[in-house]
Formats: structure tokens, sequence, C-alpha cells
């Protein structure tokens, strides 16, 4: 590992000068990534902790607000998000073997899938709106007060739940935005080429941030949805 | 010896170009530390002049220097700009970015363009601050609470809580680079064990910035929101709980402090084995400790809402952790003190900066666990004994440590020497300085005058006058490092490799160091703090 | 991170049993488990979120013990904030308060 021009002969241009070898670049990029993801956790935490503590005190509002989200919507997108976890990890594997073609074709569906995420968000964001569950000075939940009588919906209690729901899905969806925008990168570096068998890591380590995503809406499905779906006796 | 003229043939960091885009697009980790030295010190003086506002109108009674409005924003644009513009970035930024690469004998940061990015987000958000406080300024105190700040503040929140949210990233982005870096680039022989306190102390430090920065910055994101868009979150109003933004608040903010006095300590680790011309004692223990009060550090968060309206017995359980996070605080005023028992001591400058940060950080710490016990804390909390117990810390502590660390590092840095008895008076003018300024403030919190107002009954005029003539003499004692350093960097004696006969991989390299650090990579075969081999400098600290 | 490739048949076969736990989710939330719901929802979705860390992200066939540190880490430091608020929350109802 010293400065001697052994050292630094058998890379390509990747390899950035204050690092000594290939490997120790790319895991220093993968670790940076699995660090960055924890920071993540920890900033979609404090949402979850406010989530937390207004689901246990405000449960009534929750479940009523819960069920008024569209569950049809709610699961195709998860269901698309999944597809594209896949259509990523299968391109991370394509770039490990070195095949241009499929990497591009995966990275297209990816984006096709991400893309799908966010216009279905916003169709269920656009039917709250129309049914007045947008937190300010129009927020309304006279409708749900009359569909579920046999429970008191406080309305400022109610506003919480919208809140948060629009608060948790639009930072997700934020972050959505950005992977479209990194994945958009890597398709273009992609199809000229950039990606070998010995050169994968910005595929990887974009990979591992998508998944992050993935993983964030796995839990935003149930706590936001599911809260009560039981059929009313 | 080394003269002017091989100083100006050698090529160092400095020399190797010139311009202004040299330096605004550097990616070298020890051009990046002198950026952020720079962009420090300037807020560190839009700090100290809310600071010196503060303490004039606190030298009478009455409020007749500014009215109650403006003195709001005057307390809160102090906190503001000294946490997150001076305090946090300070060691970490100009110390540990200069120095981490170089005492694991790495050639730079793992990610020297992020290192770049953090830099500029620092000033970016400084800009955003700045807009902030020539257009009016916040008065919410820099804690932001709830739901003053939401709904009811006619003050730029949106704009300072936005530009705290960058400032935010740009901490985080440096924490990530460390820990890459730790992890990844030491040199061959640098094992964990091996490694200098001051980076276990980063190490900390970073593991800190990560993990709880985010959650202010959501936080932030929420208070915002709040108030742009009426998402009712912490309203009462609108069903939300105030509390719920302190404990998010406090979950950051209380670790921050952590931010604040680990690499502080740092500094202190390699001070005081230097001018005691022996090994560190008990190194493990000095180093988990870090550690250990960067975990349990999260633990404690509450102790600052004890009467805000928590659960007794949730107070009492965070009371309990807050005397635990004091424990490995304690180990490492012992291992110091230890260290210097039986050793050959230096009063140099930066040994006087650690002796002061030893005997300051202790009162500062003792007076922390008088706050966590609940029952003393119900009477002193919100008063002046707060005030004076975080400036022991963090003026006493963590300033002392960072001046400490620019006097012990300064020839690395520059290749000159400072005049080393400006340096002693300067130190001793700051130490004199402080403690006329934040003692009668203990008093004067016990005696029960409050925080944040701007007048108080007329008995308490006595302590707040020396209060106030203490921070003109501090000012005087800042002001004069700043001064010499600059002189030094033309008319300073020029400094050779080791000045100080310190241990540690920085010191094995030319002053100022070449850009890539070392002439060929290190291969490290001795313990750390090794300075029963290395020989103590024979003129260096006699002269001047 | 792992260098040997993994076959495609593993992922999707992965992604049929993400699919297949996602139908199940939205399926058992409309059967009512009294309290359970709430548990069995968020196993669901932690089985979901362990298979894409494991497989989806190689952590399963990473040599690192850094990684699984770095996971298992701030899965830990979120929780630490999760539940020393319920700490306050949860005892408020305790007389004094």
């Amino acid at each position: 590992m010293s400065n001697s021009p052994i050292a630094v002969e058998q890379h390509g241009p990747e390899l950035r000068h204050h690092f000594s070898t290939v490997e120790q670049q790319r895991d220093s990029a993968s670790l940076g990534m699995w660090l960055f993801l924890a920071t993540e956790i920890m900033f979609f935490g404090g949402m979850f902790c406010a989530y937390l503590i207004y689901r246990l005190n405000y449960y009534n509002e929750f479940a009523a607000g819960s069920r008024s989200l569209n569950l049809k919507w709610g699961t195709i997108n998860t269901i698309v998000l999944i597809c594209s976890s896949l259509t990523v990890a299968l391109s991370v594997r394509a770039a490990q073997m070195g095949k241009r073609k499929l990497v591009v074709i995966l990275l297209i569906l990816t984006l096709i899938f991400g893309l799908a995420f966010l216009g279905i968000k916003g169709i269920e964001w656009y039917d709250k709106y129309k049914e007045h569950h947008i937190p300010g000075a129009s927020f309304n939940v006279d409708d749900l007060v009359r569909e579920y009588p046999q429970i008191h919906i406080d309305q400022s209690h109610e506003q919480i739940y919208f809140s948060l729901y629009f608060a948790m899905t639009g930072l997700h969806a934020l972050h959505m935005i950005i992977g479209v925008g990194i994945f958009s990168y890597l398709l273009f570096h992609a199809w000229k080429g950039r990606y070998t068998t010995t050169y994968y890591t910005p595929v990887e380590i974009g990979g591992l941030y998508w998944h992050f995503v993935d993983i964030v809406w796995i839990y935003l499905f149930p706590l936001l949805y599911l809260i009560d779906r039981k059929p009313l006796g | 010896m080394a003269t002017a003229a091989t100083i100006a043939e050698r090529e160092h960091y400095l020399n190797k170009e010139y311009g202004i885009r040299s330096w605004l697009l550097t990616t070298d980790h020890k051009r990046i530390a002198l950026l952020y030295l720079v962009s420090i010190t300037f807020f560190f003086f839009i700090g100290g002049f809310f600071a010196l506002l503060i303490r004039l109108e606190l030298l009478t009674p009455a409020g007749d220097l500014v009215q109650a409005d403006t003195y709001n924003k005057l307390f809160t644009m102090h906190g503001m700009v000294m946490i997150f513009f001076f305090l946090i970035p300070s060691i970490p930024a100009v110390l540990g970015n200069f120095l981490v690469p170089m005492m694991i004998g790495a050639k730079d940061l793992a990610f020297p363009r992020i290192n770049l990015l953090s830099w500029y987000l620092y000033i970016i958000s400084g800009i955003m601050m700045l807009h902030c406080i020539v257009t009016g300024g916040v008065d919410t105190g820099w804690t932001f609470y709830t739901p003053f700040s939401t709904a009811f503040a006619n003050t730029k929140v949106i704009e300072a809580g936005l530009s705290i949210f960058v400032a935010g990233f740009s901490s985080i982005l440096t924490g990530l680079n460390f820990v890459v870096t730790i992890h990844r680039m030491r040199a061959p022989g640098m094992t964990w064990s091996r490694l200098p306190l001051f980076i276990w102390a980063h190490y900390a430090t970073s593991i800190i910035q990560l993990l709880g920065t985010p959650v202010l910055a959501v936080t932030l994101v929420l208070v915002v929101c709040e108030r742009l868009l009426g998402l009712g979150i912490f309203d009462p109003n609108r069903g939300g709980d105030p509390l719920l933004f302190q404990h998010l608040f406090w979950f950051y903010s209380h670790p921050a402090v952590y931010i604040m006095i680990l690499p502080s300590m740092g500094v202190v680790a390699e001070i005081v084995p230097c001018f005691s011309r022996k090994r560190i004692f008990g190194y493990h223990a000095v180093a988990l400790s870090s550690i250990a009060i960067a975990v349990f550090g999260f633990l404690v968060w509450a102790h600052h809402m004890f009467v805000a309206g928590i659960s007794l017995y949730s107070a009492m359980i965070f009371s309990i952790l807050s005397y635990l996070v004091a424990v490995p605080s304690a180990i490492k005023v012992f291992n110091w003190t230890a260290t210097m028992y039986k050793g050959s001591i230096t009063f140099s400058t930066p040994m006087l900066y650690a002796f002061g940060f030893i005997g300051l950080f202790t009162m500062g710490g003792l007076t922390g666990l008088f706050l966590a016990c609940l029952g003393i804390d119900v009477h002193v909390t919100d008063t002046y004994f707060v005030v004076a117990h975080f400036h022991y810390i963090m003026v006493g502590g963590a300033v002392m440590g960072y001046l400490g660390g620019m006097h012990f590092w300064w020839p690395k840095i520059s290749g000159r020497l400072y005049p080393e008895w400006l340096g002693k008076f300067a130190a001793l003018i700051v130490f004199l300085g402080f403690n006329l300024t934040f003692f009668p403030q203990f008093i004067l919190g016990y005696l029960g005058m409050p925080r944040r107002y701007w007048q108080y009954p007329p008995e308490f005029q006595v302590l707040n006058v020396m209060s106030t003539a203490g921070s003109t003499i501090l000012a005087v004692g800042y002001v004069l490092p700043m001064v010499y350093f600059l002189w030094s960097m033309r008319y300073g004696k020029i400094a050779d490799e080791n000045p100080w006969g310190a241990a540690g991989l920085e010191w094995k390299t030319a002053s100022p160091p070449p850009t890539f650090n070392f002439e060929e990579t290190p291969e490290v075969t001795w313990e750390a703090y090794n300075y029963d081999q290395i020989p103590a400098p024979a003129e260096v600290l006699v002269e001047q | 991170m792992s260098e040997h490739v993994l076959s495609s048949k593993l992922y999707y076969a992965i992604w049929i049993v993400l699919m297949v736990l996602t139908v199940v989710t939205a399926w058992v939330a409309t059967i009512d488990l009294g309290p359970f719901n709430t548990v069995v929802a968020l196993l669901i979705a932690s089985s979901k979120a362990l298979l894409v860390i494991l497989f989806f992200m190689h952590v399963k066939y990473t040599s690192e013990k850094l990684t699984k540190m770095v996971i298992v880490s701030s899965i830990f430091w979120l929780l630490i904030l999760l539940f020393l608020s319920l700490s306050d929350y949860g005892t408020r109802h305790l007389g004094h308060g």
C-alpha cells in the first residue's frame, strides 16, 4: 500500500488519487452510502416518532383518516415499488456482469416504475384535495364525522393525522424524486458504457439508496393505510 | 535549520497553487480547513457582537439600551450563531479536517469533494442566517419552542430554521467523511489502539453528528411546514403537543453539546501528554469514554424539560441517566491528571489552555450534576445558573480547547511560530476574563435572576456589572491571538517539523505539509504517545 | 460489498415473496384481530424490509461486519428515540404528571 508505482498500475481512470486501491475506494463508497442511509433512518425516524405519539393518543381519528385513503392505490403503489426494487437489484447484477444493454433496460424499467409511483401518489393527493382533507384553511372532515357516527372525531385531531400523512408521504415522494434523478444519471452513464465488471460502484450505491426508499414505503403503507380496515358491523 | 528561503523553495500545500480558484475549488483537506477557519472566525465575531450587546444592556437593571423584543432577538441570534456557526463546526471543521488524515497517515479524507461541499453548505447556510439577521432576525430563542415559533412569532423563523437545516447537512457530511476515513484510510500499522485520542474523539463526535442531526433537520422541516402550510403538529390549537417539539428538538440538541465538547477533549488529550513528556494514562479508558459519551449522550435529553410538563416518572429516569453521562467525562479528567503526575511539565501556551480546560470543564460539569438533580433543577432552571453552567463548558471548555489546539498545531498549519510570551499572556487574559464574566452568573442564578430577561431587580446589578466587565476583558483575550497569528504568518519564526517534540504522525512531516501530506506512506510500528522515545525539544519553548 | 454474483432466480423468488406478503398484509387488515392487527402488520412489514436488506441490498452475502453494525445501530438509535419519548407519554396518566 505504498506510493510506489506498482500499486497504482492495475486500475482504470476511476481510481481517485487519495485511495491506494480500487477495493479501498469501493469499500469507502459503500460504507459512506450505508452511513448516509443511517442518517435517513433518523430523518424519517423523527416523523415516525410524531406518528407514534399521536396515533396512541388519537386512535379514533387515525383510524378514520386511514380508512379514507384509497387502499387499492396504496396496494398498487406498494407493488410498483417492490417491482422497482427487483429491477434495481437485477440492474446491479447486470452491471456486475458487464451486460451494458441489460443494465440500460433495467434502469429504464426502474425509472418507469418510479414515475408510476409518483403519478399514483399525485392522484391520491388530488383525491384528498377534492375531499377537503388537506390541512389548512379549507380542512373539513364533516364527511368522516358523518361516516363514522360510532366514534367521536375531533377535527383538530383528525387534522394531525392528515398533517402527518402529507408530511410523511411528501418527504417520501421527495426522496423518490431524488431517486429518479439519481437513476437518470446512472442511466445516462450506463448507456455511455461507463460501468464495467471492475467498476460499477455508482450503480451499487444508487441501488442501496433506492432500496432504502422502498423500505420506508414498506412501513408507511401499513402505518398510514391499514390502521383499521375491519368491515363495519 | 529551516529558513524563510528554504520554506519558499519547498513545495507545500499553501504555495502549490495560487489564486482564488485554487482555494474555492480545492479538494485538499488542509485548504478546506483554512476556508473553515476564516468563516467560523467571522461568525465568532458576529456571535460575540451580540453577546457584547446583551452584556451592555444588562449593565443596568432597567431595560434602557434596547427594547424587549430586540433583546429577545439578541440572545436568540447570539445562541444560534455561536452554536451552529461557530461551536459545532469549530474543531472538527478546522482542526479535524486538517489533522484527521495526517494523524492516520492518509493522503486526504475519504471523500474530498464532499468535504468541499460541506464547506459550501456551511457558507450557504451562513449567508441565509446573515440575511435573516439583517432583515429583522428571530426572537424565539435558539430553541425555537412551539407554539410561539410556529403560530405567534412574527419574525423570520422560517428563514432561520431553513438556514440551520442546511448547516445541519454540512455537519452530517463532515461526520460521514470522518467515519469512513477513520475506518478505511488508516496507514499500515495504524491499528485502532494506536490511534491518537484526537481521532477517537472525532470518531465519537461524528457518530453523534450522523445520528442526531437528522432528527433536528426533520423537526425544523415540521416547524416550517406548520408555520408555512398550517400543518398543525406542535400547536395545541390544532391538536398538537408542544412537548413533542421539545422531545424531538432536544433529542438532537443535547447530543449536540457533546459534538461541541468531545473534539476539545481530544485536543486536550494530545496537549497534556506532550507537555508532560509522558504517555497518556489509561489510553483505552480515555478512548472508550469518548464512545461512551456519544452513546449515553443520547439518553438524557429530557433533562431540559424537567419543568415543561413531562411525567414525573420519566423525569426520574432522565435524571438518573444524566448522572451516568458524567462518569465518562470524569474518567477523562482523572486520566489527564494522572498523566501529569510525575511528568515533566512545561507551561506552554497550549498547556495553559489545557489546564484552563480541565479546571473550568470540571466546574461546568459538576454544576451540570446539580442541574440533573430534580430538586435543584426546579429552583434554578431558566435562571442564570444554567447560563453559567453551559458557558463554563462551552467557553471555558470547548473554546479553550479550540484555542489550545490552534496554538499547538499552528506551527504545523502555517510553518511559523507564534510569539510564545504573547500567547501565554493572552491565555491568562482569557482565563481571567472568562471567570469574571461567568462566575458571578452562578451566583445570580442561584439568587433567582431569570435568563432571557432584559431587565432585572436592582439588587442584581453589582454582579451583572462584574459580568459585563469580564466580558470586555474576555473579548480582548480573543482578539489577541487573531492579531498575533496573522502577524506570525509574515514575521513569525520558521517552525521545523516538530517544534514541540510531540508524538503523532502529523509531526513527522514538514511544516507546512506537502499537499499529499507525506512524501511516502508511513508504516506505523510504534504505540501512540511514545514519549519515552521522543526527545524533548531543547530550545523552542525557552526563548521568546 | 460482495463480489460473487447472485442468481437472478433468487431475486425473482424474493420478489414473489414480497408481493405475496403485500397482498397478505392488506387482506389481514380486513380481519378483526383486535390489538394484534398492528402487531401482525408491523411483523409483515419488518419481514419485507429484512428480505430487501438481506437479499436486494446484499447484506446476507457481504463479509463486511461493519455494514451490519451500521444497520443495527441506526435501528437501535431510532428505537431509543421512540421508546424514551414513550417513557414520558406512557406515564403521564399515572398521577402527578
